[in-house]
């Protein structure tokens, strides 16, 4: 039965169909994940006795790095199924992501670099944290372009499931090497990204607003994945019967 | 298909991209002029004080390298695509991931090596001591290496490309920052008289690995770019 | 805390809000995009059926 069910996901119009039912449950649910974390991150929770109120970007800085990571480990993941199996939803996924991911990450780094200058007084600071994520922009930004460099959309997405690959595989290596680097020329000042013990009362928004994120993504990449379905699949039948009854 | 015919395969090949590159030496002089010029540039650039120029010494020769190697890379696919030898290698009975370890092989013949030849008179003009010098040349014996591996990755990706230089360096220059990172440390540590053993060995890993894994990306990048 | 307080953000202000600001600002970006690539997707191919159609 399951085997049906991913044969049929597999199913471009399938797909297409179930993303669009889909879609309204998760972008609700994620405005409300996102209301709730919003009112408990900016109203509810304590002011911090370090940086006054000014930590509360880190209720978007950090769950934004998370998700630069996450969606970049997913478009390598979709990116290597749809090159072992051949499955096009999986290469669908993949390239759907990375503009997503792109914009994760360039939120992590403006949050952070903002973050950053009422405590350090310089717009950008070569944290490793920040470091990281500004490489990870480059890899994102490297996928993109390559893809839109190629003209032939199956071999796009397959060089770029390639690259994804390849990043994937050099980012825990990145982020090591840049840590290392981050300890030899800055001593060992504990950065204010690290908080080393967050009280339950910032955790719990924290956490709301990953989740909310992650709902987030799952929704923007369906109608994402369903734009792109929609440009390889032109010339079916059921994308006629679509457009004629628009 | 025996191993004797592989052998010789990767031989010719080697053999022929050196020939090659031998009758265009001009061509081959070009990444070499770069990392000397480049190099000589920062001193002119940031002034000639002894200090800060042995501070950033091991940086900017090894920030020149992975320039002048990200200039070279370009044709180590580029002239077997554009006559069809590329095509040739993918029909050849023979692993392409072997035939590509040989191409790279060749490219770091051509121009790794010079590289590395040429480094200690760049040391010199920065100001790095006896020990820095040794281990520079040391990261770059070990480290060249690994830009070959890596950038023939990109070059695979890009080869049909137009623009495919441009989109080259956004594809491999991420992924040389572990390299960069560990080597220019390596000789900065030694410049301070501290042992390096360490550094070296994560370089080494970073050789390892990129040896093991890059041949089979290349091949399947060249596979997916031909298709 | 009241209203003023809320959006004072004991000082940073600027800080808080441009940084939520940004953060909408592309969670929006993210959700419009997709929607008129498919509008135009849709129109483009409608208009190539009917100008297949008028050739037949």
């Amino acid at each position: 039965m399951f085997n049906n069910f991913f044969h049929k996901l597999a199913s471009p119009k399938y797909f297409y169909r179930i993303s669009g039912a889909l879609i309204p449950w998760l972008a609700g649910a994620s405005l409300l994940l996102f209301l709730a974390g919003l009112y408990y991150g900016l109203v509810e929770a304590p002011t911090d006795y370090q940086q006054g109120d000014s930590y509360r970007i880190m209720f978007i800085h950090v769950p934004a790095a998370w998700m630069s990571l996450f969606i970049y480990m997913v478009m390598a993941g979709a990116g290597a199924i749809g090159l072992v199996w051949r499955i096009k939803l999986a290469e669908v996924i993949a390239i759907s992501s990375a503009p997503i991911g792109a914009s994760f990450t360039f939120l992590a780094l403006v949050t952070g670099s903002i973050w950053g200058k009422p405590m350090w007084g310089t717009w950008w600071v070569w944290d490793a944290r920040l470091t990281s994520e500004l490489i990870l922009l480059f890899l994102y930004l490297g996928v993109i372009a390559l893809h839109g460099a190629i003209e032939d959309r199956r071999t796009a997405a397959r060089a770029v499931a390639i690259l994804a690959l390849v990043g994937v595989i050099n980012i825990p290596i990145i982020h090591y090497s840049v840590e290392w680097w981050n300890t030899l020329h800055q001593g060992p000042t504990v950065t204010k990204f690290d908080k080393p013990s967050i009280h339950i009362s910032m955790l719990i928004p924290l956490l709301l607003m990953a989740l909310a994120f992650k709902l987030y993504y799952a929704f923007v990449v369906l109608m994402r994945a369903r734009v792109e379905v929609l440009e390889r699949e032109r010339s079916a039948g059921w994308v006629r019967e679509l457009v004629e009854t628009k | 298909m025996n191993r004797h015919s592989l052998t010789r395969a990767i031989t010719l090949l080697v053999r022929r991209d050196l020939i090659l590159a031998m009758r265009h030496r001009a061509e081959m002089i070009n990444p070499l002029l770069f990392f000397i010029l480049v190099t000589s540039l920062f001193p002119l650039g940031i002034g000639a004080n002894p200090n800060l120029l042995q501070a950033v010494g091991p940086g900017v020769i090894w920030v020149a390298a992975l320039l002048a190697a990200l200039l070279s890379l370009d044709g180590v696919f580029r002239s077997d695509f554009e006559d069809g030898t590329l095509e040739q290698y993918l029909l050849s009975s023979h692993p392409v991931s072997l035939l590509v370890l040989g191409k790279v092989l060749a490219h770091w013949l051509i121009t790794g090596l010079p590289l590395l030849l040429i480094s200690p008179l760049l040391g010199v003009f920065l100001g790095l001591s006896g020990d820095g010098i040794r281990i520079l040349f040391i990261t770059l014996l070990l480290g060249t290496p690994v830009l070959s591996l890596i950038g023939a990755v990109g070059v695979a990706l890009t080869v049909g490309l137009r623009k495919g230089g441009m989109i080259l360096s956004l594809l491999v220059l991420p992924l040389y920052v572990p390299l960069l990172i560990f080597a220019s440390s390596a000789v900065d540590t030694a410049a301070a008289g501290l042992p390096v053993t360490a550094h070296l060995s994560l370089i080494a890993a970073l050789l390892v690995l990129s040896l093991s894994l890059s041949p089979f990306a290349t091949a399947a990048a060249l596979r997916i770019s031909l298709s | 805390m009241n209203l003023s307080e809320f959006l004072h953000m004991g000082g940073y202000a600027f800080y808080v809000w441009t940084s939520y600001a940004i953060a909408l600002l592309i969670l929006l970006v993210n959700i419009v995009m997709p929607l008129r690539q498919r509008r135009k997707v849709l129109t483009d191919i409608a208009r190539a059926a009917r100008r297949a159609r008028r050739e037949t």
